[in-house]
């Protein structure tokens, strides 16, 4: 039998607003644990949340960007439970009235253009964080990110494969940070993400019963779940089971996930609204002046970058999958102004070493001004194409700036004719059978006293030059 | 006439006129608290020392500024819910027992501020959870009126220092009529405020929706002033609002002439007791005699409002009382294998039998299976509650009842004081349950001589005509003059 496989995606984003949710700590990632705290994040008894409304701002602009509708009227609710990570039991999340409902998001997966529904989109607030202290024995808490506002958003179960999940993942964090909201860092677990899955025989209208994994933290992660899951369900119908509805944990190391809960051991969360917040009224021109606000979203951004800058659709794509990469273009074709050669960079040396060095591209010390001096030495003769390659890594590395780099490693074009020539008349000398080989005509002979020119000049010489003066003395 | 017995007021005079310091008042005060305090143990905190620093002080700004406010000076209490920095706030539990905040309650900032002298932090029931200071971790604070007679009345320590004349005015929070009532049992004026109208930064409350803090003083002008030095918005607590709060205390306006004044058919149904119900007759003669109108209206809700009331306490304090986990601050068990452990054993070392019971009815009303059973239908009521008092507000100024069914003197006959302050609930609970002004003054004394209170209930954010008619009360009886005659070992 033929199974179709259900996804759900169910994913946490960290708001970029300088301060928490319900007070005004900062939100600012990696300081000392405990240092971003006060009697409200930490939980201190008598003192009250207050609403950050820029937090709120920034789930509206979301959902707008996700094209949901706006509620007029919202509520605060409380959501129990222990852990040592959660200092007042009680986490403020949204219930039944979240800020956004009923938008989508349009995703082109294995070539097929899709509509994936959102359901909701709410605002709550962050846990701490714990850390296990291995020589003591003690498991410790750090509160700093108690209280960072977290937008959760849940999509309908519209997504039909581990790769349609990844594109929406993909999709989704390009906008959340086209529009600012959060800088969906999974490393710095900024975006999480839960995948609920279930199959049915194809055709079926009615779901499967479905499991849960939760916060899975990279994209792979997310689509080898997928992967795993949908054929663990599968081989347990096919061999007459059933699917339990639980909750598992996925093991990204070994590759599985296992059982963590069953639906009768899930938590009761006792939701019930927050007293101590009062319900918040959102007036139609507030969501109006937000919605002027938000930028240029990636797909207006693609078609612009193939008018304006006569890139190819696929270079347009591709430097707009990510607003860092898009904005890095911009600023370097105002003061570069061959487009297609610094797409052909980023798209090229700049992404491979992103990869490579598995750093986000914000983090990345080259700046754009870096990347268009690079290229106007090349185009001045300075250096050759390939030496600005090796220029190229060792900017990506240390963020210095090419004129110092060439100048102290001695990269500059050897363009002086005379010192050439003294060079190649010397490989003439060491190499008298490839220069035979030449005057009985084979001309591959040629390439390989170029090759031993630039390996002479550690790949500096001009190979324009190489090419003509090797063919005058070789002549001679 | 000693020092101590003045009211705010008089004391605020005397002290203008430069007839008093306030070092001699704070003096006053500490000489009277060491004669009773060991009979009403009113206290849980003394703040002695520091207290006549601050009176120094105090003294000394006075002598160089004739421009300081009303509260100058003038030593008070707190109920040990208020947190003050660099103060141990307990609540009077375990939990907490050593707990020194490191912020100042927006109420006791305000006070301080306006350099109030702080006395000390008074005894109340474990997280205001229970009736009577029976449940305080440390000790019962006794009635002043029972301390003679060995009848059992217990109240709460903020009215008891107030009425043993230990302090000149307390805070305390009035989660469901607990500082009306206390104050009815002791002879005082109390004040719970609107909703809103008092900042709760800084006040450890279990149920956030209920709890307002209040004032307890010895007469109705007193009360006024108070109100005025703490209420207001405040950033810290959004549920505050802006008013232009009137104290009704100005000569030239209309008192209780014309005022019209409703009283429930459902309590005068209830039971009460009969020096109760006469004392309240004699009351609504008073302000007749006065020139109010008064009527019998019909509250159908009200009696639902103790359930209503005993459901949001519950299941608020269930989740408001989360925190205490052992992990960051308050008790935490020794000897301990794992979390689950320190939850279960800090928990339930740390916290009395009364507030795990409040503990364990708020998890069920809010558990999925009970929410809409319950809780739900709670919210439900406080609607139809509040819908019947506005209602009745289009007609009426004011709305009156007893304040409690009967006085401290009738305390031993029931086993345990729940029972009294369940029937005391249908008076005070509506009030809380709505976010509603309400005001216990006295309003006579039974046959043992004990205090009686009247409750009145005015429109939100009208305190001032509630002091305006209690005040006009006042000043045609005498019931608040006399005070209780400690004779002390
Ligand atoms: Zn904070």
């Amino acid at each position: 039998m033929k199974y179709e496989v259900v996804i759900g995606l169910e994913v946490h984003a960290e708001l970029s607003t300088k301060s928490k949710a319900f007070c005004s700590c900062s939100t600012t990632f990696g300081a000392d644990p405990n240092t971003q705290c006060c009697p409200v994040c930490i939980g201190m008894p008598g003192v009250l949340p207050i609403m950050n409304k820029k937090a709120l701002e920034y789930t509206i602009r979301a959902g707008l960007a996700l094209n949901c509708s706006i509620a007029k009227h919202t509520k605060w609710d409380r959501k129990n439970y222990f852990y040592p990570d959660l200092p007042r039991a009680c986490q403020i999340s949204q219930y039944d009235m979240p800020v956004c409902q009923k938008g989508y998001l349009d995703i082109v997966a294995d070539e097929k253009a899709k509509r994936i529904g959102i359901n909701r989109i709410h605002l709550e607030e962050d846990a701490g964080k714990l850390l296990h202290d291995p020589y003591m024995d003690h498991t410790l808490v750090d509160l700093n990110r108690s209280g960072v506002p977290l937008i959760e958003i849940v999509t309908e179960p519209d997504l039909r494969s581990a790769e349609e999940a990844k594109v929406f993942l993909e999709n989704l964090r390009t906008i959340l940070q086209y529009i600012d909201v959060s800088d969906c860092k999974m490393q710095e677990g900024s975006l999480r993400c839960d995948v609920n899955v279930s199959v049915r025989p194809e055709g079926q209208e009615e779901f499967g019963e479905r499991t849960e994994m939760k916060n899975l933290n990279s994209f792979r992660a997310v689509y080898r779940a997928i992967e795993y899951e949908a054929s663990r369900q599968i081989s347990i119908l096919e061999e007459g089971g059933k699917i339990l509805r639980e909750t598992r944990r996925w093991d990204d190391g070994l590759g599985r996930s296992f059982a963590m809960r069953t639906k009768e051991q899930a938590q009761d969360y006792r939701y019930f609204p927050e007293p101590d917040l009062p319900p918040v009224e959102i007036d139609d021109e507030w969501v109006e002046m937000i919605r002027k606000d938000i930028p240029e979203l990636p797909a207006q951004k693609q078609k612009r970058f193939v008018e304006e800058f006569g890139l190819p659709e696929y270079d347009a794509e591709i430097l707009t999958t990510s607003i860092d990469l898009a904005r890095f273009f911009e600023k370097c074709v105002e003061i570069y102004q061959n487009p297609k050669t610094v797409s052909n960079w980023l798209m090229g040396d700049f992404l491979r070493l992103v990869n490579e060095r598995n750093i986000e591209i914000s983090d990345v010390p080259v700046s754009p001004e870096n990347l268009a001096s690079l290229l106007r030495l090349i185009d001045s003769n300075v250096i050759s194409g390939s030496i600005a390659k090796t220029v190229f890594e060792d900017m990506f590395d240390t963020g210095r700036d090419p004129e110092t780099i060439v100048e102290q490693k001695g990269l500059k074009q050897i363009s002086d004719k005379d010192e050439l020539v003294q060079i190649i008349r010397k490989v003439i000398e060491d190499n008298p059978k490839s220069v035979e080989d030449y005057k009985k005509g084979k001309k591959k002979a040629m390439g390989f006293l170029v090759g031993q020119t630039m390996k002479a000049t550690k790949g500096r010489a001009n190979p324009q030059l190489v090419n003509t003066i090797l063919l005058e003395e070789l002549d001679k | 006439m000693e020092a101590y017995k003045l009211t705010v007021h008089e004391a605020a005079d005397l002290i203008k006129k430069k007839r008093v310091t306030s070092y001699e008042l704070t003096q006053a005060v500490l000489n009277r608290i060491e004669q009773v305090e060991q009979d009403v143990k009113a206290f849980i905190t003394l703040t002695d020392s520091s207290a006549l620093e601050e009176a120094q002080n105090t003294d000394a700004l006075i002598n160089q500024d004739e421009n300081i406010s009303d509260i100058a000076g003038i030593p008070f209490g707190l109920e040990d819910n208020i947190c003050t920095a660099g103060i141990k706030t307990t609540c009077a539990s375990k939990m907490l027992e050593n707990f020194v905040p490191q912020y100042e309650a927006a109420v006791s900032g305000k006070l301080r501020e306006s350099k109030g002298i702080l006395l000390g932090k008074l005894n109340m029931d474990e997280f205001s959870l229970g009736v009577a200071t029976e449940t305080s971790y440390f000790h019962k604070s006794r009635n002043p009126w029972d301390i003679n007679r060995d009848i059992g009345s217990f109240c709460g320590g903020a009215a008891a220092s107030v009425a043993a004349d230990e302090v000149f005015y307390s805070l305390a929070a009035d989660t469901g009529g607990s500082l009306r009532r206390s104050a009815a049992l002791c002879g005082v004026v109390g004040l719970k405020p609107s909703y809103g109208m008092v900042s709760r930064y800084g006040v450890i409350l279990s149920a956030s929706s209920l709890a307002q803090v209040g004032v307890i003083a010895k007469d109705v002008r007193d009360c006024a002033i108070i109100l005025k030095a703490i209420s207001g918005h405040d950033v810290r607590d959004p549920m505050t609002v802006q008013t232009n709060f009137n104290d009704g205390m100005t000569a030239d306006e209309p008192g209780i002439k014309g005022m019209r004044i409703g009283i429930p058919r459902e309590y005068l149904d209830s039971y009460m007791d009969e020096h109760v119900a006469e004392a309240v007759r004699n009351a609504l003669k008073v302000f007749e005699d006065l020139g109010a109108t008064i009527e019998e209206i019909s509250l159908p809700g009200v009696v639902y409002a103790p359930a209503a009331y005993s459901i949001i306490l519950s299941a608020e304090a269930s989740s408001n009382l989360g925190r205490y986990d052992g992990i960051k601050f308050g008790y935490k068990a020794e000897g301990l294998q794992d979390l689950d452990e320190m939850y279960k054993k800090s928990r339930s070392q740390g916290f009395g039998d009364q507030v795990k019971l409040r503990i364990m009815l708020g998890n069920h009303v809010l558990s999925a299976d009970n929410y809409e059973r319950y809780y739900l239908k709670a919210l439900k009521t406080r609607t139809i509650i509040k819908q019947e008092f506005e209602k009745a507000f289009e007609k009426y100024d004011i709305i009156i009842s007893p304040t409690c069914a009967a006085t401290g003197s009738k305390s031993n006959q029931n086993d345990d004081e729940s029972l009294n302050a369940f029937l005391t609930d249908i008076y005070t609970a509506p009030a809380s349950v709505i976010g509603l002004p309400a005001m216990s003054i006295p309003c006579g004394f039974d046959n043992n001589g004990f205090p009686i209170g009247i409750q009145l209930i005015g429109r939100s954010f009208e305190e001032g005509t509630l002091l305006k008619a209690a005040l006009g009360f006042e000043q045609n009886t005498d019931y608040h003059i006399k005070r209780p005659v400690i004779n002390w070992r």
